[in-house]
């Protein structure tokens, strides 16, 4: 067992339309999640890992949506990345 | 029934694998000539995977729409006057050093993978570099068009890549552009993919990009923004070559780790100037240079380096004076700019007493005690009309290349730090164990930097006095100087209304 604090990974995007659902997807999806505005920009952080999924994005914006289209509103990020078809995701090992 | 789309993975499989080939009339060392002497051992370069798997066509694609959408917001910047809302115009200050000291070093990461991209023996590895070949280009030519709107209005635009090859303090960037490119491949991407751009760049462009937003200039904000996420693809890029070489072999784990020490120590040393222009030319701070360091390095690199903690490697050697000098950073920056304000191609000026007092509040152990007298003298003689710019040139660091300002921050922040060595019968001077480590493992490479202040001595810039090297550096009589005597504070006063703006009067 460790006790060790777990790492933040974070996901900053753009203070924009294009990522409104993409940060209350994120909201949902991942429990614990500390989201930050500040000028121009929204940062989220949580312990160890973040994700990022398909399917919850595209319910809220209520079209397709494909997980790369992230690239048009993404700013920064830390953490490991696995991205595919149904999700994006950072995490610490 | 239409053929199911591919996934992602085989789609970027289908990219980036079998497109190369065995070579049978050529040596294959002789078809890919730099990516052994290094001494970086790869075994098999299929391993090597871009985490992002971003096939051409969406590349293009995806890069078609940010296009699109900054230059819609640059037209309307421009058509609604945008450069009349900004904070102030002194603003415009950290716009100058950004397109003289940051635009050019994108062109040389530019031009550095695109060498990568034809070097590189893995095809993996060489679309990637081709990428951001051509993301680096795009983010020197949008960051020109963006300022290019500024340089109608204010002074100091003019000339970015004709001073970044001669100007003193933008030879800080460039060598270190330089360092990285000199360098063979591996070293090239540890350098400027993992040091500058994982490890450092959330430093440069967060903050700052945000500062943009807090001071109203939604043109820079949207550039910014528009290359960092490009920028977090390289970021990625840099952390998993990192991770490929040392999976490859264990023999490659020291030399990586050099690289690190080296590359974090020269990419700090130019966020130097970044600091300065944080704390002291934005108008608005939405975050000090102490806090984003804190979070961006102590907290942000502390992780990574833990998480890479499982190959052997370590945190950068000398992280912990960067940090102990977070406190005293742009403070010993912007002094020496304000000193030597009558060469500088953007101006100066002592903070508002509101910026003194933020600077107080955020540097509590710091400000009051060493920096806040010292501007406030300034003011003070501004006021009298006594005070004189220096008069004599800076020595320099062999190494970063800043002039010798920093201090012992850990034991004495009111004595300068101030290293040398010798070599081959000649001694060398520098701003700190970081710098002179640096030297001292690579002597003959360093002893070849080119120094503007010996540069100056030697007769290389124009001439032997200060007007003569200002005009060899192509600096306008009306770049430099001291803020409120500008043509910039002249014209942002009219703007708003208010008249006798200059302190002195002489308009010419
Ligand atoms: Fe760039
Ligand atoms: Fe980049
Ligand atoms: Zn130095």
């Amino acid at each position: 067992m460790t006790t060790k604090k777990k790492n933040t990974a974070f996901l900053i995007v753009q203070d924009n339309e294009d990522a409104r659902p993409i940060i209350e997807a994120v909201e949902q999806d991942n429990p614990g999640v500390n989201i930050q505005y500040e000028p121009g920009m929204v940062r989220m952080e949580r312990a160890a890992s973040l994700i990022v999924k398909r399917e919850t994005v595209e319910v809220l914006k209520g079209c397709e949506w494909d997980v790369q289209e992230l690239h048009l509103v993404l700013i920064s990020l830390a953490g490991n990345v696995d991205e595919d078809d149904e999700k994006f995701e950072l995490s610490w090992g | 029934m239409a053929a199911k789309k591919l996934n992602m993975r085989k789609r970027y499989e289908l990219l980036t694998r079998g497109i190369g080939w065995e070579t049978s009339y050529q040596k294959m060392d002789d078809v890919f000539p730099y990516d052994t002497f290094e001494g970086i051992k790869i075994t098999d370069w299929d391993k090597w995977e871009d985490p992002f798997r971003l096939t051409m066509d969406a590349y293009w694609k995806f890069q078609a729409e940010k296009e699109k959408k900054l230059y819609a917001i640059i037209d309307s910047f421009a058509q609604n006057n945008g450069q009349t809302n900004l904070a102030d115009a002194s603003y415009l200050s950290a716009i100058k050093l950004f397109i003289t000291g940051v635009t050019p070093l994108e062109y040389a990461a530019h031009h550095g993978f695109a060498h990568l991209g034809r070097h590189f023996r893995g095809e993996g590895a060489r679309v990637a570099c081709q990428m951001q070949a051509i993301d680096e280009l795009r983010h020197a030519q949008t960051q020109i068009h963006t300022i290019s709107h500024y340089n109608k209005h204010f002074t100091g635009l003019h000339d970015p890549f004709y001073q970044s090859d001669r100007v003193w303090y933008l030879s800080v960037p460039k060598s270190f552009g330089e360092d990285a490119l000199s360098a063979g491949p591996f070293e090239f991407i540890t350098s400027i993919s993992f040091a500058f751009e994982y490890v450092l760049t959330n430093l440069l462009f967060v903050p700052f990009m945000s500062g943009a937003a807090y001071n109203g200039d939604m043109a820079t904000t949207t550039f910014g923004f528009s290359a960092q996420s490009d920028e977090s693809r390289h970021m990625t890029l840099g952390l998993e070559i990192i991770k490929f070489m040392l999976e490859q072999h264990e023999d490659n784990l020291p030399i990586i780790q050099g690289w690190i020490d080296k590359h974090f120590w020269r990419a700090y040393r130019v966020l130097a100037l970044v600091s300065a222009m944080q704390d002291y030319m934005l108008t608005n701070t939405p975050m000090s240079w102490k806090e984003a360091w804190d979070i961006y390095f102590v907290e942000n690199g502390g992780a990574l380096f833990e998480d890479l903690g499982r190959y052997g490697l370590k945190m950068p050697k000398h992280h912990e004076l960067a940090t102990a000098e977070a406190e005293h950073l742009s403070h010993q920056v912007w002094s020496v700019f304000c000193a030597l304000g009558n060469a500088t191609g953007f101006h100066t000026f002592e903070p508002s007493d509101e910026k003194m007092d933020w600077l107080s509040e955020k540097y509590p152990n710091t400000f009051d005690k060493y920096y806040r007298p010292r501007f406030e003298h300034w003011k003070k003689q501004k006021e009298d009309g006594t005070f004189e710019y220096l008069a004599s040139l800076p020595q320099l660091c062999q190494v970063c290349q800043i002039p010798m300002i920093f201090t012992e921050v850990k034991t004495d922040p009111m004595q300068l730090s101030f290293r040398n060595t010798k070599f081959k019968g000649d001694n060398y001077h520098f701003c700190s164990d970081g710098c002179k480590d640096i030297f001292e493992n690579e002597p003959e490479k360093y002893v070849q930097a080119w120094l503007p202040v010996h540069q100056i001595f030697q007769g290389n810039c124009g001439g032997a006095t200060i007007p003569e090297v200002l005009k060899w550096y192509k600096f306008e009589p009306e770049d430099g100087g001291d803020y409120f005597d500008s043509q910039d504070f002249r014209r942002w006063q009219e703007w708003h209304g208010k008249d006798e703006p200059a302190k002195t009067g002489s308009d010419n």
